[in-house]
């Protein structure tokens, strides 16, 4: 038994665990919140990136995207943070053993990345990403980028349920 | 009548590879996510702009114009994905009372919006701030949040009600 299965067996013997375990709306409901979260998120961040991609089109308008979606993308994370480990308490090998949550939080570090990379140059220099041939470049090629990964984690999401834990 | 048809549906070709076939049900299914995020989370800032909660500086006919491209795009990739998950396993779902609960929320949503557009939304360009968003409106966004919510927390509660994967 690995250190993980033993973590894991642990855990879904813990009060707070087996409470979550019988109660038996808790899990559709913290899924629910889950999934409006996810919903403000990628929506938001397709605004977002919709403008990296037509970078060079008119004025700073990535800026003023990212002013007014941003918020809505960084908010809703601790409130993902939270219901995600209420649904790992409640499930933990469901979660901590499979490739899939795995490669979700792969995903999700990664996309935090390249959205901070696309928005923090903004801060100093609203007009950023229209400077330059290649910066225009770059902002299309940033915004795909993030978009996939956001569609990466979203799908990733639904797979944790249909991919066994290793 | 309706399980006949229902019977009809499930023996189609289509329905027959979705529900015997081990990876289409999971495919559509993270597309029909996909899709209900963009349509729920692009619907939720145009509501909170109407409640008031958001963008106050920019006018609603601002906010509308910029989220419903997203909110109608997404609203048809989730309807068929949708359908085709339903087909699938027709009788079984037209008896889940959430299936059914979703389905109603989401008519309920549409007469909503429907009436919005008809009783106040015609002058929307003028409302600048909260302060001069009419009640009604303000009722509509209200209204419009809690039913999507209810449409996502039915969608959810399928999964735990029917024999599928949750």
């Amino acid at each position: 038994m690995s250190g993980l299965d033993a973590f894991c067996t642990w855990l879904a013997a813990t009060a707070p665990s087996q409470w979550l375990q019988n109660v038996e709306w808790i899990v559709p409901a913290v899924q629910t919140v889950h999934i409006l979260c996810v919903a403000a998120v990628v929506a938001s961040a397709l605004m977002i990136e919709l403008q990296m991609l037509r970078v060079g089109g008119r004025g700073a308008e990535v800026a003023a995207m990212a002013r007014r979606f941003g918020p809505f993308v960084w908010w809703p994370l601790p409130v993902l943070a939270a219901s995600g480990s209420v649904l790992i308490v409640a499930e933990p090998a469901r979660s901590l053993e499979n490739p899939v949550f795995v490669l979700k939080m792969a995903l999700l570090l990664l996309v935090v990345g390249a959205t901070v990379a696309g928005i923090r140059p903004l801060r100093t220099d609203p007009g950023y990403w229209e400077r330059s041939a290649g910066r225009r470049a770059g902002a299309r090629v940033l915004g795909a980028i993030t978009l996939a990964l956001w569609v990466g984690i979203v799908f990733a999401g639904r797979w944790i349920a249909y991919v066994r834990a290793a | 009548m309706l399980d006949e048809l229902c019977q009809r549906l499930e023996a189609t070709a289509v329905a027959t590879a979705i529900r015997e076939g081990s990876a289409w049900f999971p495919w559509i299914e993270s597309v029909h996510v996909l899709a209900l995020t963009l349509v729920v989370g692009s619907i939720a800032h145009v509501d909170l702009r109407l409640i008031g909660f958001v963008g106050r500086g920019r006018s609603v006919a601002d906010t509308t114009a910029a989220m419903l491209p997203i909110t109608w795009s997404a609203f048809v990739v989730a309807a068929t994905s949708g359908a085709l998950l339903f087909a699938s396993n027709a009788t079984a779902y037209a008896h889940n009372d959430f299936f059914r609960a979703k389905i109603a929320l989401i008519a309920l949503a549409g007469v909503n919006m429907l009436a919005f557009h008809g009783l106040v939304g015609r002058d929307a360009a003028g409302w600048r701030d909260a302060a001069s968003t009419p009640r009604r409106a303000r009722v509509a966004g209200a209204l419009s949040l809690l039913l999507w919510i209810g449409v996502v927390a039915c969608g959810r509660w399928i999964g735990f009600t029917l024999s599928a994967p949750t």
